[in-house]
């Protein structure tokens, strides 16, 4: 068996090779995602007035997309993974917004 | 059990192959089951082909039920004052025809040819997880007897399939029927999301070499779209299956206005699903009557790419159009006419297929064959069902039809009268490939015809019914409210339920057909190429043996088959044929591989799946049975990792060069 | 059935090619990723809709304590970097250092499954149960979800560790560690859009 997924990711050429980051450089993006956790905890005790949720939905999006680019390794990884990965994740935020959408949801929050 | 029994290929290969299988006790808790043609096979086998049969075999089963109940319904129905069953019972039964035909029949009947035929036509062994294909099946077939069981623990389901609150809840279903339901979908559920991710992965990665994604026929690429439909669309329903049982046996409220719950929360998330999946039932038979029409048509598919892409646009809009399953419950106007034009877009992709379909078989050399005849039956019916959809997606005309036989008419038109007649289509038309002997001719017209009219006089008068305000699920009709005249509700419903038992009728000579083409003598074995075929499923024994190819062939062409035999004379541009199957078969089959692995046998996928069901009587029934499923689940679990998906000493190869290719030498009495 | 998924390694393909060029298990385990997107985004839109609804019982705002889940979400924002040091020391061979972060990540793991744990009994003791409102069921549906796929991850991984020793994983190792890591990281950046969605952004 062990053979058959060798050649495999050999075929797969220098990418699969070389995939991913550093030990060093793990550790400076999870310094990296520890910092934008204190942000955004901070908003619960300073008060961000009108920026308050575009700094929670940005600071979120930004962690989220950095755990799956580098800790998933999708940036380094073949495309097809990308489109799998996120037409689930597009698809599942459009239908459940279009779906609170009809409840108003987004009106009631002015 | 003629269907499931495999005529003499099975002995040959028993006799060459298995002679390598043997049990690896050094690796996991079970001594590892061997080859054999017992029954026992049949429960510890990973083949594709094999699997697929047991998902036909079970399907077909769930269908005569689903079929009986429907009887019942029609029964009940036929004079005005029914008595043949309660209200109570009546509820039941509308409740389980549709649960049963939609998620033990259709779905798992598509299953069934898709698990068949995609490895075949795009020229691969097996698919990419045959141990999770093995426990797919076993959870769709332990999930839907768990629904089932329901009859004798105090009865079905009985909130309609849709399960709308405030129906479902325990104050106005208080029998655990609706817990069976809820239970056997999500088990059967898991079946849909395992084989989803197991067939795309087997069509994007297992192709052989120049298939490429424009050369698939059209049944696979249709199997591609609604798999990614059940992969995206399972975890919805999921969703809501948890929280209608998180409702009904641990006391939330999620859908119960009076906790300030709003019942809609239900109908979004079980449309969302609910949508695709009515696209998930009707692609695999767009599929296979796009494999029919050409073949039987001798012309290759009119526009080939767009029949592709116009199903992946189907699969995509299909995602945007659920809420007009919704138009009369108050959404407010935006979301009506938002909803409205994306349910009228939708028609365009599939009007396109119905141009495809007609254009490849104008100008053809037509056949009518009983597969062809079903296909063109499909093409007719859809079409009809497909306008009456229309008619839907005007709201202000759905709002009159919600609810009324008008609703039932239209989606057995486009659910019986395309799905279904697409799957009897592949019956028909691949039973020669699958059991090597050809379904009879006589019979399958007289099937055909039944099929036909009785579909017609069960549903066509539904619409008469329904635009007269008949409202559907009601248990009783009365003479006094009948009408007069032409438009009489007595005279239509007794013509609706003569329609559904010579339709019932028509279903039963198909399983007549069956039992005559096995069991007579005079029945001849099947020519190799019975029909002229395009694609590479053919490019085989028949029934293929259990590695598939001896050689994997090389792909230059769609319809690659149709290629290898004939050649285009480029002064008139007319085809002739170069080659016969057999002398294709040969040629291909002329330096068979050698060292083909193929995955061994396993007792895991049925443990694991029947572990499911033991958690399920435990949510009914009792929290501790809960824990001794999940504590089973959690043992097989561990069982399964440890056990190596190929025991090290299976291993195939060809009979030694001097034997020749036996395969082939065996297959020449046949040509 | 990430179990399964993972566990499973094809062999119907032995010998042949794959078309795409990559690993059936991994494109599987993305896939499973990607459908869990619409699981997740069905049980946080549901919490979204009927967070406001209290009949009875505490307010959201009322009983999240920020700080304490802070550090929880810390410790499984943390436990990624041990389990991506673990994959990253599989690709290299380096048994011991990837037993060490694997152990390390499952720990990190039960911490914020134990937190999980007290957070429920401690709002239970507050006056909010499953079914005390809309807002307590459909909180602790979807934090329960979450829970429950970090417990079996941690199961995964422990299985994964006690497998290694005895030499018993099938298949090619380093795979198996990356694909139990794309699970893991996943369940970590749900937990991402759980925390802003659900503590963060006050009803």
């Amino acid at each position: 068996m062990s053979t058959a997924t060798e050649h495999v990711e050999h075929t797969d050429g220098h990418e699969a090779e070389h995939h991913g980051l550093s030990d060093k450089q793990y550790i400076y993006v999870a310094l990296i995602l520890a910092a934008l956790t204190a942000i955004e905890v901070s908003t619960y005790y300073i008060d961000f007035g009108p920026f308050f949720m575009p700094t929670l939905f940005i600071l979120m999006t930004v962690k989220f997309v950095t755990v799956v680019s580098y800790f998933m390794h999708l940036k380094f990884d073949n495309k097809l993974f990308t489109y799998l990965f996120y037409s689930g994740l597009i698809l599942a935020i459009c239908v459940y917004c279009g779906f609170l959408a009809t409840f108003k949801f987004f009106l009631q929050k002015g | 059990m003629t269907i499931i029994e495999r005529p003499t290929t099975e002995v040959a290969v028993a006799g060459g192959a298995p002679s390598g299988v043997k049990p690896s006790e050094a690796l996991g808790v079970f001594k590892r089951p061997a080859a054999s043609t017992s029954w026992r096979d049949w429960i510890v086998t990973v083949d594709h082909k094999k699997l697929g049969i047991m998902y036909g075999v079970s399907a077909f089963f769930f269908f005569l039920i689903g079929g009986v109940e429907a009887l019942l319904i029609r029964l009940q129905l036929i004079a005005p004052n029914g008595k043949v069953l309660n209200a109570d019972q009546y509820n039941q039964m509308f409740t389980m025809h549709a649960t049963t035909m939609v998620f033990l029949f259709v779905m798992p009947m598509a299953a069934a040819f898709a698990n068949y035929f995609v490895p075949l036509q795009i020229g691969a062994r097996d698919v990419a997880f045959p141990r999770i294909n093995a426990f797919g099946f076993w959870c769709f077939l332990f999930g839907g007897l768990f629904l089932n069981s329901s009859w004798f623990l105090g009865g079905g389901a009985d909130g309609g399939w849709f399960m709308y609150a405030p129906n479902s809840s325990t104050l106005f279903s208080p029998s655990h029927g609706i817990d069976f339901w809820t239970v056997g979908l999500q088990i059967t559920g898991i079946a849909s999301l395992t084989g989803a991710i197991n067939l795309i992965v087997t069509i994007l990665n297992m192709r052989t070499k120049g298939m490429k994604m424009m050369r698939m026929p059209i049944f696979t690429w249709m199997v591609l779209v609604t798999q990614f439909l059940l992969l995206f669309a399972i975890p919805v329903i999921t969703v809501a299956l948890f929280l209608l049982t998180f409702q009904r046996s641990f006391g939330a409220t999620f859908f119960d206005v009076a906790s300030g719950a709003d019942p809609l929360l239900w109908q979004h998330l079980f449309w969302i699903f609910g949508h695709p999946e009515v696209y998930i039932m009707i692609l695999p038979s767009f599929g296979i009557v796009s494999e029919v029409i050409p073949v039987f048509s001798k012309k290759p598919l009119f526009g080939y790419p767009i029949v592709a892409m116009s199903g992946a646009a189907i699969g995509f809009v299909g995602w945007g159009v659920w809420a007009h399953h919704m138009f009369a419950s108050g959404l407010g106007p935006v979301s009506v006419a938002v909803f409205s034009m994306s349910t009228m877009a939708i028609a365009v992709p599939t009007g396109v297929k119905i141009v495809n379909w007609v254009m490849t078989m104008w100008g053809g050399k037509l056949t009518f064959t009983i597969p062809m005849m079903f296909a063109i039956a499909l093409i007719v019916q859809f079409t009809i069902g497909g306008l009456s959809g229309v008619t839907h997606a005007v709201a202000p005309a759905d709002t009159q039809q919600t609810d009324t036989y008008y609703i039932v008419a239209h989606f057995h038109y486009v659910l019986f009268g395309g799905a279904v007649f697409g799957l009897f289509s592949g019956f028909y038309y691949w039973w020669p490939k699958m059991f090597r002997r050809q379904l009879n001719n006589a019979i399958g017209k007289w099937n055909f015809w039944l099929m036909v009219i009785g579909m017609n006089l069960t549903f066509g008068p539904m619409h008469i019914l329904g635009l007269q305000g008949q409202p559907r699920r009601m248990q009783v009709w009365t003479e006094a409210r009948a009408g007069e005249g032409f438009f009489n509700l007595g005279f239509w419903n007794r013509i609706a339920s003569i329609g559904s038992f010579t339709l019932g009728t028509g279903v039963l000579l198909f399983l007549v057909n069956v039992v005559y083409t096995h069991k007579s003598k005079k029945v001849a074995i099947a020519p190799l190429d019975p029909w002229d075929a395009r694609s590479l499923e053919w490019m085989t024994q028949s029934p293929p043996q259990e590695h598939n190819f001896d050689v994997l062939p090389t792909v230059s062409h769609l319809d690659e088959f149709f290629h290898r035999k004939y050649e285009t004379d480029s002064s008139t541009h007319g085809v002739t044929q170069v080659r016969s199957a057999e002398e294709v078969m040969a040629e291909l089959n002329a330096h068979p591989d050698e060292h083909i692995h193929m995955p061994s046998r396993s007792y895991w996928p049925i443990l694991l799946a029947s572990s499911l069901p033991v958690i399920g009587y435990g949510v009914i029934y009792n929290r501790t049975l809960m824990a001794v499923g999940a504590g089973l689940i959690l043992l097989t679990m561990f069982g399964w990792a440890m056990e190596p998906s190929t025991s090290p000493d299976d291993d195939f190869d060809p009979p030694a060069p001097g034997e020749g290719g036996g395969h082939t030498k065996e297959l020449s009495p046949l040509g | 059935m990430a179990e399964t998924a993972i566990s499973h390694d094809h062999d119907a393909s032995h010998g042949a090619h794959s078309s795409t060029g990559l690993s059936n298990n991994k494109l599987g385990m993305w896939m499973f990723l990607g459908s869990e997107c619409l699981l997740f985004g069905g049980l946080i839109s549901t919490y979204m809709l009927y967070k406001g609804r209290v009949n009875s019982g505490p307010q959201p705002n009322k009983i999240f304590d920020i700080p304490f889940t802070s550090v929880s979400s810390f410790v499984l924002l943390m436990s990624s970097l041990t389990m991506v040091l673990a994959v990253s020391a599989a690709q290299r061979k380096d048994e011991r250092n990837m037993n060490l972060w694997l152990i390390i990540t499952a720990l990190l793991g039960a911490t914020f499954v134990g937190g999980q744990v007290y957070e429920f009994t401690s709002f239970y003791r507050e006056g909010l149960g499953f079914t005390t409102s809309l807002f307590g069921s459909s909180f602790y549906t979807l934090t329960g979800f979450h829970g429950v796929h970090v417990s079996v991850g941690i199961i995964m991984l422990m299985a994964l560790v006690g497998m290694n020793r005895n030499n018993r994983i099938p298949g090619d190792r380093a795979e198996v560690v990356e694909l139990i890591g794309l699970y893991w990281h996943f369940v970590d950046i749900v937990w991402i859009v759980i925390f802003t969605l659900v503590y963060l952004i006050p009803s």
